[in-house]
């Protein structure tokens, strides 16, 4: 599954970070294999989404999350 | 004062680097205090805030660079922090002062090994130590030390906590040296062979990856490059993936989580803000609070500093002789001048709330929830910051475009964002809303507030309709993306929110000052002289008339036979289709040099064809009439197409210039022009001719 996936707070671990245009900026606001997800809430018609990387807030739009595979703990 | 004179010791120049949102900017006035000022980079024309402190009879100079999450730029403001950095000897750095967010140290300290791998001496202040004890997360600071094998100094910005300890450590930075992180790839190591510069290989490596993304690389490098090149974001996501594997390894020795699941205070205030009904109702609900404010908490120093340039208007005309100096500061400066700073409570409450927006970390979460409607309109829920902070001023919000990554994107919000009403329209529109509707202060809402607030939507759904032409029209080149970091709550520093009024108003008061002044004294000479002839003319007509109003008649044909009359007359034909005389013609001239002069102008002329000593410009405008149909001169259709005019027209020659700047190309300035005051002469003429 990926990051998109995800329900309103549902914890996961990040296991791949797909290869694409973003992949670099992904792994440097610390998306990177290993890592602590949990979904914190959606913007209004679902899109961005904001998850909790290890203790802060990241917004990512849906086609980003979808870059992100994750595993649910 | 005197401490500077007297200077033992040479000074250290050193620079501020950090992520965004770690209070970097905190710690920098923490440190520098009133000592700042903001000035252009060397050879550019992008801001740069720099600052001192002395220290043990050593002045030690610090510069401010943007945050950036890596030295891999993703946007323009990440892509001058690298630039100076790799510029580190031109730039005579003496040491880096890395702020990190001991909240979130794993990310931060990417950028960190980045940076103590480009060789300069490095020193860590690890910020924000209280919020750290609410997260339950505890930092052994003198493990982590040891593990970075560099000096990381515990702080906490805002309450000043270990300030004094890390100023000393600052004076021996120069000798810090700090451990390596770089393990290059073996094409790497090839292209850090061909590079003969003096330094690390990680700045080698950098020094030729920048000069590659910026097309900048020889030809004999840009083969050996080329071999490298397909694999060159792989190579970089490789190196950030051995990066985090060395730092997680350094964290996880080094600190302590007691607890993590908590629901922190942040995700409570965002469950509230950001909920899909209520957080759209609070954001609009803000807006409706900011506008009211502005006009009743602005009421009272305004009619002060009415009251206080109407007293100093008329003694100086009671005790000056009356010769041309006089007629010149009373009937040229002072109205002038009076006109505009009645705005200034106005602007400075409308500053003060968005740098309260700002600060506290609310205009990152309106970033968020509009993201989904932006890109719709060819934006990006970053876009929204630049719109919302052009409702003071266009200049720094298309300046603060700069952190959108996608070119664009960022064109398109640079094109728009001087449609949203600014600060200098502020006082068009009050004068305007003042004509249409009786200030009433026992009403529950101020109409005036309110129709001013209608100006702003107004401004903004025009911004996003031309948004969407310009995203038909434009051609994608790169993916656009959002990805955001929202940071935590804070309660605003009001130190630093004093410190960006104080600059801000600072430059109002004299920059806008000035213009204004030289116009008025311009307007004052163009309004009370003309050709000789026509005014010897004048004085014959009446030398036998004998009326009352034998003065205020003699004034107005003056007016009209002046040189600014004349001005006026001349594009007449062009604005009468919009409602405007000639009056209204001269004062749309003076505009183009700044739109708040509309009103200085405006009160200057009436008051060199008016005897009224009133300094109050509405009233004496609503008293105007046509000298040829006795109809008012500022009727409900006039008014209304001057707002609409005022809303609409690229009336900014600053605006233009940093148009310039950012886009580094003349055409989009011009488009810029040309698309906004067709835009606003169409729209005027359409809600004239509907009205009048």
């Amino acid at each position: 599954m990926t990051a998109a996936d995800l329900k309103k707070g549902e914890k996961a671990v990040i296991t791949e970070v797909i290869y694409c245009d973003l992949q670099c900026k992904l792994l440097e606001m610390g998306c990177y294999c290993g890592k602590d997800i949990q979904m914190l809430f959606k913007a209004p018609f679902g899109d961005p989404i904001a998850f909790d990387i290890d203790g802060y807030t990241l917004g990512l739009r849906k086609e980003e999350a979808l870059k992100l595979i994750v595993e649910l703990k | 004062m005197s401490n500077s004179n007297n200077l033992d010791e040479q000074p250290i120049h050193i620079v501020l680097v950090g992520n965004p949102n770690t209070g970097k900017t905190t710690l920098f006035n923490t440190l520098t205090g009133q000592n700042q000022k903001v000035s252009n980079l060397p050879g550019t024309t992008i801001e740069e805030k720099k600052g001192f402190f002395i220290e043990d009879s050593t002045k030690v100079n610090i510069t401010d660079l943007p945050g950036t999450y890596s030295l891999y730029p993703n946007g323009e403001d990440e892509q001058i922090t690298t630039q100076f950095l790799l510029n580190h000897n031109a730039n005579a750095i003496d040491a880096i002062l890395f702020v990190a967010d001991a909240s979130n140290l794993e990310r931060n300290l990417l950028l960190y090994t980045q940076i103590a791998d480009l060789g300069i001496p490095t020193l860590i202040a690890l910020n924000m130590l209280d919020m750290l004890e609410k997260k339950k997360i505890d930092i052994d600071v003198s493990q982590l030390s040891l593990s970075l094998q560099s000096l990381v100094n515990p702080i906490n910005a805002r309450s000043g906590k270990g300030i004094s300890q890390l100023k000393l450590a600052i004076l021996k930075s120069k000798m810090a040296v700090q451990r390596s992180f770089f393990a290059p790839t073996e094409e790497q190591n090839k292209l850090i062979a061909f590079n003969s510069e003096t330094g690390t290989p990680y700045y080698k490596w950098q020094s030729f990856f920048s000069k590659f993304k910026s097309n900048e690389l020889d030809n004999e490098y840009l083969t050996i490059f080329k071999e490298i090149v397909p694999f060159s974001d792989k190579t970089i996501a490789d190196e950030t993936s051995n990066r985090f594997n060395i730092i997680h390894e350094i964290v996880v020795e080094s600190t302590l989580k007691k607890e993590f699941n908590k629901k922190s205070i942040t995700q409570k205030i965002d469950s509230v803000l950001l909920h899909p009904i209520w957080g759209f109702l609070i954001f609009f609900g803000t807006l409706f609070v900011i506008f009211q404010s502005i006009f009743r908490l602005a009421e009272f120093p305004k009619s002060w500093i009415e009251a206080l340039f109407t007293w100093l208007t008329i003694s100086l005309k009671d005790t000056l002789p009356d010769n041309t100096f006089s007629q010149l500061l009373c009937d040229g400066i002072l109205p002038g001048l009076a006109g505009v700073m009645v705005f200034l409570p106005q602007i400075i409450i409308l500053f003060f709330i968005l740098a309260l927006l700002e600060d506290s970390g609310y205009m990152t979460r309106v970033s968020f929830i509009t993201d989904r409607l932006m890109r719709k309109f060819g934006l990006n829920g970053k876009s929204v910051i630049p719109l919302i902070g052009s409702m003071a001023c266009a200049i720094p919000s298309i300046m603060a475009t700069r952190n959108i990554e996608n070119k664009k994107d960022r064109l398109i919000t640079i094109l728009v964002t001087p449609l949203m009403s600014c600060s200098a329209r502020l006082p068009v529109y009050t004068l305007l809303a003042g004509l249409l509707f009786i200030q009433n202060t026992s009403a529950l809402i101020d109409l005036r507030g309110l129709l001013i607030l209608a100006m702003y939507i107004i401004g903004f759904i025009v911004a996003l309709l031309f948004a969407f032409i310009f995203k038909l029209i434009l051609k994608q080149k790169q993916k656009s993306f959002f990805v955001l970091e929202l940071p935590d709550y804070r309660l605003p520093k009001w130190r630093n929110i004093a410190i960006t009024l104080k600059l801000k108003t600072k430059d109002f008061v004299f920059n806008a000052g000035k213009i204004i002044l030289i116009v008025s004294v311009i307007l004052w000479f163009l309004a009370s002289h003309g050709p000789s002839e026509k005014f010897d003319a004048i004085a014959t007509k009446y030398s036998t008339y004998n009326g009352v109003d034998k003065e205020l008649k003699i004034q107005s044909e003056k007016l009209e036979a002046s040189y600014a009359g004349m001005l006026g007359k001349s594009i007449e034909p062009a604005i009468q289709p919009l409602g405007y005389d000639w009056k209204i013609g001269i004062a749309l001239i003076t505009s183009f040099a700044a739109r708040e002069v509309f009103v200085g102008t405006i009160a200057t002329i009436y008051s060199v064809g008016n005897t009224d000593d009133k300094s109050v410009i509405s009233g004496t405008l609503a008293k105007q009439t046509n000298a040829q149909t006795g109809e008012k001169t500022y009727g409900i259709a006039v008014v209304l197409s001057l707002l609409v005019f005022y809303a609409f027209a690229m009336q900014c020659i600053s605006t233009l210039a940093v148009t310039y700047r950012e886009t580094k190309s003349l055409k989009w300035p011009f488009v810029q022009f040309l698309y906004m005051s067709g835009f606003a002469y169409l729209m005027s003429l359409i809600v004239f001719q509907t009205l009048k």
